[in-house]
């Protein structure tokens, strides 16, 4: 006994008193689903490539988000972004202004060439892909990434699709939609140009294929009986804006008018604005609230001068003018017509009533299923005939860019599935990370950046592209504004809170684990944790 | 505010941690080799906010000395829970002394360290609001007076928890405790009385006086560690939530924290020679039901009819603290 006076036992550390048996409850670290990510019709994954952004690691954050999505570029001008709807920082200050981060990506993988990794080896099964526009390219890009050798076969000279037919250049210049395709083609994907699948079952023996994919785009103009004079000027809206593309500009004449209500409609009265029309009117048969284009979209036409007549429909046109009838909306919201009339001067009536999808490359196909139109499709994205898959305009389904590509993504892992005689089950989705979920103490305050646009008068005039990107220190600003909703971003807040040091620190990247020989379930962790990755779980006794 | 928030690194700005910035501008809670001053396995109740501000400001001070610390520890909660003979979680020098007379202690160990010419060794005393306002007081008067080479850290959970909640000078008004009971005319403690010891420490003149809550890491860090830059009698009064005496939930210690400072129940700042130097702006200002409903201290305000007036009366405190310390942001309301 070698011990000071009074003193009889050695000292001891703590460490031997294991408090973690008081606990009644437990932490448990979770991976909740952003909002955002469960608003993307593309399914990207968005809430982590903001996260590799944040850090500046540009590269990074692109691989992440074409993981999902081969377009970034492209979603960045023309996706409608539910994704920014959905954002949870829309209830503290603005939504993050997702979209323009991922066209700053888009423009920077542009800028600095990245490419598209090859495969790592190949599967040896063949794959017929019909029609190069968003759903197609995507389910090119996918299926390659797979390790399949992927043909398109696109019906018109350029590959694009309705990206190309159907958006205005003041939307999407033409040289970021060539880069993104030229990038998913260096790939080894083979695209034959004007090469119209006439019959796709012998296409598919032809050229001796595992699979098809169907993605043709909505072309056909609809039309609506509208008793005219044999010289009035009356085309439809996919027409005009196909012929856009070509060399000769349309004569729409200096007073047009534009009949529907959906972004087509928009896009057609903004295009004539810029072809020189003193006069472009749209004359919709509802009210605003009741109209399917995109707010936005309203927004920006409105401030060009285009102009809107509600609750209208066309009776009659002219040579030289139309006659409109007043509506009112019923107490179901439905449009009925008050007699009440009215002549509008105009020198061409342009047709925006919806679009229709050629569906003749499937005559002789056993097994399918047409309805409306369009071509019904199981879960997995095949139709009735097997090995046969359908996506985008083709299938029923919302008509944008963005649900094209998701479709595409979709239908790629069910072929590669298929093709290798399996099934693909997706994985469980995550608990959906809600407001209610975080703690907003932890972010500043930062109002969301806006975008600069161009002059009004060079958008009446020039077809420049409207909406401006984000620089970079304003697209990092942007991309540091994401809460990271149900994701842990390690910012060490369980570390530090825990009174008990029951967190135990991994390391950059590695997050965090809990020591429970200690930890008494105080709950502090996760009451304090930002972005709700810790749930409480009551522990069994 | 001692410390500048860091701007622009939305994703975080407020956490204890943050991978965006540089290596040096980091925490000290949020590094993976702080101390643990107050290492896993004390017997602290779940969620104690005296443990969690102790290991803060503890490893704060070690990294600000370069492990050159000794602490001499009042009787108390703190001593109680961390140092059951013959178990400790301190991982530092520290000392017990009895209840009244850390400041002593501490003055002893500084003067011990002088006459050994060991300067870089730095010397702490630590106690509860009890063991400062109360029961040690003399003590750490004399310490402010002779401006000995001290850091006195007070954890204020405003009453004696460790013997079952009582009445200390540092409990607010209208608290329910186990001898001011929330029974009679004017239930819980009596308006009017008690100490304000950031105050009278500051009456002493003595270069730094400071409060910080558990609330705010980074505000508490940086307190700290500009303590350690001086030499003198410096006084740290680190306002600690305690779910059991309070009665709140173990999970809520953090917010009844930043509520009380939201508020402005507890204004906190940093002095320097007896005049104010700074003070953290309240960020989103708040009526002190909000702080006061969550804690069954309390409750008897909230009944059947509720205690409008003595609410009133809270808020007025409170309104003069923001008044007094300008904690209001220019052109807030």
């Amino acid at each position: 006994m070698d011990k000071p006076f009074a003193i009889t036992l050695d000292v001891g550390s703590s460490l031997a008193n294991r408090t973690g048996s008081w606990r009644t409850n437990r932490p448990v670290y979770v991976d909740r689903l952003p909002p955002c990510n469960n608003a993307c019709p593309a399914g990207e994954n968005i809430q982590s490539w903001l996260y590799q952004a944040e850090s500046g690691d540009y590269e990074a954050a692109w691989r992440a988000l074409t993981q999902d999505n081969p377009l970034p570029a492209i979603m960045g001008r023309v996706c409608y972004h539910p994704c920014e709807t959905a954002c949870n920082r829309a209830q503290i200050d603005d939504s993050v202004n997702i979209n323009s981060v991922e066209r700053f990506l888009g423009d920077e993988a542009i800028r600095r060439g990245w490419r598209f990794a090859p495969p790592a080896n190949e599967s040896g099964k063949r794959v017929l892909i019909v029609g190069a526009g968003p759903s197609g390219l995507s389910a090119a890009y996918h299926l390659r990434c797979l390790g399949h050798h992927v043909t398109i076969h696109e019906a018109g000279p350029v590959a694009g699709g309705m990206m190309r037919f159907g958006i205005p250049k003041y939307r999407l210049p033409r040289d970021v939609l060539e880069a993104e395709v030229r990038r998913i083609l260096d790939m080894g994907v083979e695209l034959q140009l004007q090469t119209k699948v006439e019959d796709i079952l012998s296409s598919m023996r032809v050229g001796e294929f595992d699979a098809a994919f169907l993605a043709v785009g909505a072309h056909i103009g609809k039309r609506a009986y509208i008793p005219a004079g044999s010289a009035a000027r009356m085309v439809d809206a996919v027409s005009l804006l196909r012929s856009m593309e070509g060399e000769e500009r349309p004569m729409l004449g200096r007073r047009v008018v534009v009949y529907g209500g959906g972004n087509t409609a928009l896009d057609v009265a903004r295009t004539a604005k810029r072809l020189g029309a003193t006069e472009s009117i749209i004359v919709y048969r509802r009210t605003r609230e009741k109209m399917p284009a995109h707010d936005s979209e309203v927004e920006e036409a409105l401030q060009e001068g285009v102009m809107i007549r509600w609750l209208s429909t066309i009776r009659e046109a002219g040579d030289t003018s139309i006659t409109v009838e007043k509506m009112v909306l019923d107490e179901k919201g439905f449009p009925q017509p008050t007699g009440e009339l009215e002549t509008l001067e105009t020198d061409s009536v342009v047709l925006a009533l919806g679009q229709d999808v050629d569906l003749s490359l499937l005559k002789g196909v056993p097994d399918l299923v047409i309805r409306d139109g369009v071509v019904q499709v199981s879960p997995n994205m095949m139709t009735g005939y097997l090995g046969i898959f359908a996506g985008g305009d083709m299938v029923p389904s919302e008509r944008t860019v963005t649900v094209a590509v998701g479709h595409g993504k979709k239908a790629a892992r069910h072929i590669d599935a298929w093709l290798r005689g399996g099934r693909y089950i997706a994985p469980a989705k995550h608990e959906l990370a809600t407001f209610d979920k975080l703690n907003t103490w932890y972010y500043s305050d930062a109002p969301k950046t806006v975008r600069p646009t161009l002059d009004i008068v060079r958008r009446q005039s020039t077809f420049d592209e409207v909406v401006g990107g984000l620089d970079e220190t304003n697209a990092l600003y942007e991309a540091r504004r994401c809460l990271s909703c149900g994701n842990c971003f390690e910012c060490d807040n369980c570390y530090g809170v825990c009174p008990d040091n029951a967190v135990i620190k991994l390391g950059p990247g590695k997050r965090f684990e809990f020591n429970f020989d200690y930890c008494k379930g105080c709950g502090l962790c996760a009451a304090e944790c930002p972005c709700g990755a810790i749930q409480m779980v009551p522990e069994k006794i | 505010m001692p410390f500048q928030p860091i701007k622009f690194y939305q994703t975080g700005t407020f956490t204890v941690g943050n991978r965006l910035l540089a290596a040096d501008e980091r925490s000290v809670q949020a590094n993976m080799q702080r101390t643990n001053s107050l290492n896993s396995g004390h017997r602290a109740c779940q969620g104690c906010g005296e443990a969690l501000g102790a290991r803060y400001a503890i490893d704060a001070a070690m990294n600000a000395t370069n492990n050159q610390l000794i602490a001499a520890n009042a009787t108390g909660c703190l001593e109680v829970f961390s140092t059951p003979y013959p178990e400790t979680s301190w991982q530092i020098p520290w000392i017990h002394s009895l209840f009244g007379n850390t400041a002593a202690v501490a003055t002893g160990i500084a003067a011990a360290l002088k006459v050994k010419g060991r300067r870089e060794v730095r010397v702490i005393a630590q106690a509860g609001d009890g063991g400062t306002t109360d029961i040690g007081f003399g003590c750490l008067s004399g310490l402010f007076e002779r401006n000995d080479d001290v850091l006195f850290i007070c954890y204020d959970n405003e009453a004696y928890m460790n013997t079952g909640v009582q009445r200390s000078s540092a409990t607010p008004p209208a608290a329910r405790t186990a001898t001011t009971m929330a029974v009679g005319r004017e239930p819980g403690n009596a308006f009017g009385q008690g100490k304000n010891l950031p105050l009278i420490a500051m009456a002493h003149a003595i270069p730094y006086v400071a409060t910080a809550t558990v609330a705010e890491l980074r505000d508490l860090e940086a307190k700290v560690r500009r303590a350690m830059e001086i030499r003198g009698a410096r006084y740290i009064h680190i306002f600690v939530p305690c779910p059991l005496g309070w009665g709140h939930e173990a999970h809520d210690t953090i917010r009844i924290s930043r509520l009380a400072k939201e508020t402005g129940l507890f204004p906190v700042f940093e002095a320097e020679h007896g005049e104010v130097a700074s003070v953290s702006k309240i960020r989103r200002p708040l009526p002190v039901e909000e702080y006061l409903r969550p804690q069954k201290r309390f409750a008897h305000l909230f009944g059947e009819p509720p205690r409008l007036d003595t609410i009133a009366h809270i808020q007025a405190y409170a309104d003069r603290n923001i008044r007094r310390f300008g904690l209001l942001e220019e052109g807030a309301h």
